[in-house]
């Protein structure tokens, strides 16, 4: 496995990805020979309108997915050499994930959502890491509740926690307040920046929101598949 | 390990699902019917080979023309086997001035080891059947003896030098002969009375015989250690040979009862792999979303399998419960049947159980658990990523392979497995294709009809191909359903046949020419409608196409038996009501050319002959040759009398000729057999009564096992249908919530799913209807031997029920994805 990426402080790197289906009209490039890197403990938003490529390039950045061509580094390991397992590995170790329509493991319980990363790469007492995350994120007492049975809000931040849990490198976030009322929403990037500040994770954030996108550190704008801003935020 | 507490945390929650439900119930299902129907086929098998026994008297008969030595009498106790003693030899024997020739049947104690003696207290009196033997210095005569001597009971007999008091009329033994053949009249005798009777010495022509019985593999053992020592002159006969034609009521319960095991099996699998399907696409949102946070395939896999192998397990617990209710019912109901005769306990079924189980899961669903295994996680962010359909030559592969290892290793017929899978297939693959044709017919009918049917038909031709494979789920359901009651009511039909009231209860044999217009005139006295009476030659074969029977080569073993033995002929001018031609012409009622025969079909293939070949047989010095001119299929269920061979008018003119009559006696009718008797003593008349009560009752518990087991069946048919509905039961539910939030009402969107239902049970019930008439008339004439009859009520039965089931089990399994908040819908989805 190489160790190499292009630049040493860099957590998160796409280096010449390009993405292309095969469509019934023929092969559709979606993303063109995307390039950028990420520190570690920065905050990024890629913003764009939809079908510019954000998801898709979530995904090659997440290791879901691997690009026609190019390269991605994660946390210094090249993805695009792993087979699925080894890049499930990379993901169990060093990933965080939060989705715009939640993604709780309906059989489970909320406490038992926020172990299950834990589990998979086999941290010691899950249980109680869970306990005090949802205890972090205010969900103490709703441990118990099935997904069924919470509101949308509190949906959101189980899989916060959830995503915190393992401590990732790199969080990935696909527009967690998609599918949420604006206050609602606020509340939960708050607590998500909040956790984000406190550890070290670098956080990607996938957005329309031009107003949440100024939240954080950096904004990449894609359109139709090709990266045409890379601007930081001022403080 | 991870894999194992995933598997087990999430697993209380997701039983409650659909799919689980209908996966368990199907797995249940096939195994209760497996170990149902295993232990009733088990139980019929081992009374019909009792029965069997019967006319052996014994498991196992070792007969010899020389004393039969100690030694092997005490081998058998030695194993633990019960043995008994007889002594057979013709004599005459006296009352004053008359005479009679009789069969000297001297018997120990313990005779018969299989069956039980009968007998009355007087001539033609009621019977009754006893376990012991006549006591010393006293006999039990058959009624024909008793008649031909004029002698009663009380009187006294002379046997060789003694004098043995008649003590009861011997109306039945087990090992006595039931053909045409009979040998003279019998007399029960004590064993230690043969001795003083000093009939046997240097010369005599006796039958010595050992009796033995017992658990059959230490009968088997038995024979194994005694088999090398015998000579020449021994013969030996078990079950094997003696399984005679009478069986037939019970070998085709058996068969039929195989067969709605295979076909439960089949329904359970259809229905497994369907829940498997949906098993494995519901998860597939977790298993990507388990995915992307870092789980291996070995952990999607190892958690999906430790919940099948969980459903399995519930699966098997539950079938087994439910098969050992009806296995304990039916033991109560089929107690006289199988008597004392219960297996040894052991493990098998619930090994079995566990087997069927594991094969159908592995076969059935593990198709979808690897495309389950390489779902792409890139599935969390989008819905429509799906993993790669498995190779349909590997799903077909497993699901054949799984089927018939299951299926040939608990039922062992290959001629059923290929003709039923064959036919399943076949009709699976005309039901698809015809399938989508009514489904793109549906589509194009829509235009002038209400908005109710026009969504339930739009529904059914949007889903062209999942429509298409729901017309084959539907289908193959009811045609399995159709086709077990078509054969179900054929068999129970012929049955019924032969459980008629009227059937002939007796033979009356040895009836010379001149006797028959007195017999006649006897029974049509007691308002008894006379007899056919039937001619019958004795003879023997000599050659077949001019080669000796003696050193020709024969098909099978029996067919040497066949050619060597004394035959019973007969001629006849029409083809009997039992009798069927099937290959060949019959002759005119007055043709008088060369003589020709017809033959019994299995004697024909036994014997390796057909059309046109010649047969030359000895009568009575005389040769006469015969040319085959057709082959007949018999129904020796009939009770009539029935022969191999019958013969042209006039081919038999010249021979001595007796002839044989059957007739339907009632019990309080038996006066005029004894005046028959008185006055033609030597005619014999031969008690069918007690045969008939056994073949009635194998019958009537069969009929019973039969409708008992083919309940799994209605049930596994009902999974079926249930998974089908199950796999489109979530478009359904976001579809409707859709349509009522567009402001359409429930009841219009209930009705246009009942339409829905209505349109793929219409179109599921005409192919089903079709596929069934074809497959019950090849097993009917493959399996059962029986006429298939063509019954325009099962289609109107199947149609109306493809409608009704369709929609019923449709609309339990929809009503619920309708009902539900339009709301909660659109916000989970």
């Amino acid at each position: 496995m190489s160790n190499h990426s292009a630049n040493e402080k860099a957590v998160l790197a796409a280096e010449n990805v390009t993405k292309q289906v095969i469509s019934p009209e023929g092969s559709l490039t979606i993303l063109s020979d995307i390039s950028f890197s990420v520190d570690r403990g920065d905050s990024v938003a890629v913003v764009g309108a939809s079908g510019a490529g954000k998801s898709t390039l979530l995904a090659l950045l997440a290791g879901l997915d691997l690009p026609t061509q190019g390269r991605v580094w994660l946390n210094g390991i090249n993805l695009t050499d792993l087979d699925e397992d080894g890049r499930a590995d990379v993901r169990a170790a060093s990933v965080g994930f939060v989705f715009q329509s939640f993604h709780l493991v309906p059989s489970l319980n909320a406490l038992e959502n926020v172990m299950l990363p834990l589990e998979l790469a086999g941290g010691e007492a899950p249980r109680q890491a869970a306990s005090e995350i949802l205890t972090q994120v205010g969900l103490a007492d709703r441990w118990s509740h099935y997904p069924a049975q919470l509101s949308g809000g509190e949906k959101q931040r189980v899989a916060i926690a959830r995503a915190f849990a393992t401590e990732p490198a790199v969080l990935f976030a696909d527009e967690p307040t998609g599918n949420l009322d604006s206050h609602t929403g606020d509340h939960v990037m708050d607590l998500m920046f909040e956790l984000n500040k406190n550890s070290s994770t670098t956080l990607i954030l996938v957005t329309h929101d031009s107003a949440l996108a100024e939240r954080c550190d950096r904004i990449i704008g894609l359109d139709a598949g090709r990266l045409v801003s890379d601007n930081k935020v001022a403080a | 390990m991870k894999a194992l507490i995933y598997a087990l945390r999430s697993f209380g929650r997701e039983i409650r699902s659909g799919e689980v439900i209908v996966l368990l119930a199907a797995v249940a299902l096939a195994v209760a019917a497996l170990t149902a129907v295993g232990f009733l086929t088990d139980r019929i098998g081992r009374a019909v080979a009792r029965q069997a026994n019967e006319v052996l008297a014994a498991d196992l008969r070792l007969r010899s023309p020389d004393p039969l030595p100690n030694e092997w009498r005490d081998v058998a106790s030695g194993y633990g086997l019960q043995t008994a003693e007889t002594q057979t030899f013709p004599s005459v024997v006296f009352a004053g001035e008359s005479s009679a020739l009789a069969t000297i049947k001297a018997v120990g104690d313990n005779y018969p080891l299989r069956g039980s003696v009968r007998i009355a207290d007087q001539l033609f009196g009621e019977q009754r059947a006893v376990d012991h033997i006549p006591a010393q210095g006293v006999v039990w005569a058959d009624g024909a003896l008793l008649a031909r001597l004029g002698l009663s009971v009380g009187d006294y007999v002379a046997v060789g030098e003694s004098e043995l008091k008649i003590d009861a009329v011997l109306t039945y033994r087990p090992d006595q002969s039931i053909g045409f053949a009979s040998l003279a009249p019998s007399l029960l005798v004590n064993l230690l009375d043969v001795p003083a009777t000093a009939l046997i010495n240097e010369g005599s022509r006796v039958r010595y015989a050992l009796l033995v019985a017992g658990e059959e593999s230490d009968v088997n053992e038995y024979y194994a250690a005694v088999e090398d020592d015998l000579p020449e002159s021994v013969r030996v006969r078990n079950q094997e040979d003696s399984g005679d034609r009478a069986n037939n009521a019970a070998d085709r319960a058996q068969r039929f009862l195989s067969l709605t095991a295979v076909i439960t099996v089949l329904l359970s699998a259809v229905a497994i792999a369907m829940s498997a399907r949906r098993f494995a696409h519901r998860r597939m949102d977790t298993v990507a979303l388990m995915k992307s946070l870092g789980a291996s395939q070995r952990f999607v896999i190892s958690a999906a399998s430790v919940q099948l192998v969980i459903l399995g397990m519930l699966g098997v617990v539950i079938g087994s419960a439910v098969g050992f209710v009806v296995e304990n019912g039916l033991t109560a109901m089929l107690a006289d049947l199988f008597a004392n005769d219960l297996p040894d306990p052991n493990l098998t079924p619930v090994g079995l159980a566990c087997g069927s189980a594991l094969i159908l899961l592995v076969g059935f669903a593990l198709p979808s658990l690897i495309q389950l295994r390489n779902t792409p996680p890139l599935r969390v962010l989008r819905h429509d990523a799906m993993p790669p359909p498995p190779s349909r030559m590997f799903v077909a592969g497993t699901a054949l392979i799984a089927v018939a290892l299951l299926l040939y290793y608990t039922i062992g017929d290959a001629l059923m497995l290929v003709i039923v899978l064959g036919g399943m297939l076949l009709v699976s693959a005309a039901l698809y294709g015809a399938g989508r044709l009514l489904v793109s017919a549906m589509g194009r009918s829509r235009g002038g009809v209400g908005i109710a049917w026009r969504y339930g038909l739009a529904n059914v031709s949007r889903r062209g191909r999942d429509s298409a494979v729901q017309v084959v789920a539907f289908g193959l359901g009811l045609t399995v359903l159709l086709l077990l009651t078509f054969v179900r009511t054929d068999l129970l039909e012929t049955w019924k046949q032969t459980l008629d009231e009227d059937a002939p209860n007796h033979f009356l044999i040895n009836i010379q020419p001149h006797e028959r217009s007195s017999i006649a005139e006897i029974i049509q006295s007691d308002a008894i409608a006379a007899p056919r009476f039937v001619p019958l030659v004795r003879a023997r074969m000599t050659t077949i196409n001019d080669e000796s029977v003696k050193t020709r080569k024969y098909p099978e073993e029996d067919g040497k038996w066949m050619a060597n033995r004394e035959q019973n002929l007969t001629w006849a001018e029409s083809l009997s009501a039992s009798n069927e031609l099937i290959d060949g012409e019959w002759w005119h009622p007055d043709y008088e050319g060369e003589p020709l025969v017809s033959m019994e079909e299995d004697a024909a293939e036994e014997l390796g002959v057909g059309l046109g070949d010649r047969l030359k047989f000895l009568v009575a010095g005389q040769e006469i040759a015969l040319t085959i001119s057709s082959i007949r299929k018999v129904n020796w269920d009939s009770f009539q009398p029935n022969f191999f061979m019958v013969l042209s008018p006039g081919a038999l003119d010249e021979f001595p000729t007796t002839f044989v009559a059957s007739l339907k006696i009632e019990e309080q009718q038996s006066n005029v057999l004894l005046r028959l008797v008185r006055a033609h003593p030597s005619v014999s008349v031969i008690n069918l009564e007690t045969i008939l009560e056994q073949v009635r009752a194998i019958i009537d518990k069969a009929s019973l096992a039969v409708q008992a087991v083919f309940a799994f069946t209605i049930a596994a048919g009902i999974a079926v249908l249930f998974a089908a509905v199950q796999s489109t039961i979530d478009e359904r539910r976001f579809e409707s919530a859709m349509l009522r939030a567009l402001g359409v009402r429930r009841r219009t969107v209930l009705s246009g799913v009942l339409t829905e239902f209505a349109a793929l049970g219409f179109a599921a019930g005409i192919l089903a209807c079709a596929g069934a008439s074809i497959l019950a008339a090849v097993i009917a004439d493959r399996l059962f031997d029986l006429e298939y009859s063509f019954s325009p009520l099962l289609w109107l039965i199947g149609l109306v029920g493809g409608v009704v089931l369709v929609c019923g089990s449709g609309f339990v399994a929809a009503r619920g994805a309708i009902n539900a908040p339009p709301v909660d819908v659109l916000r989970a989805a």
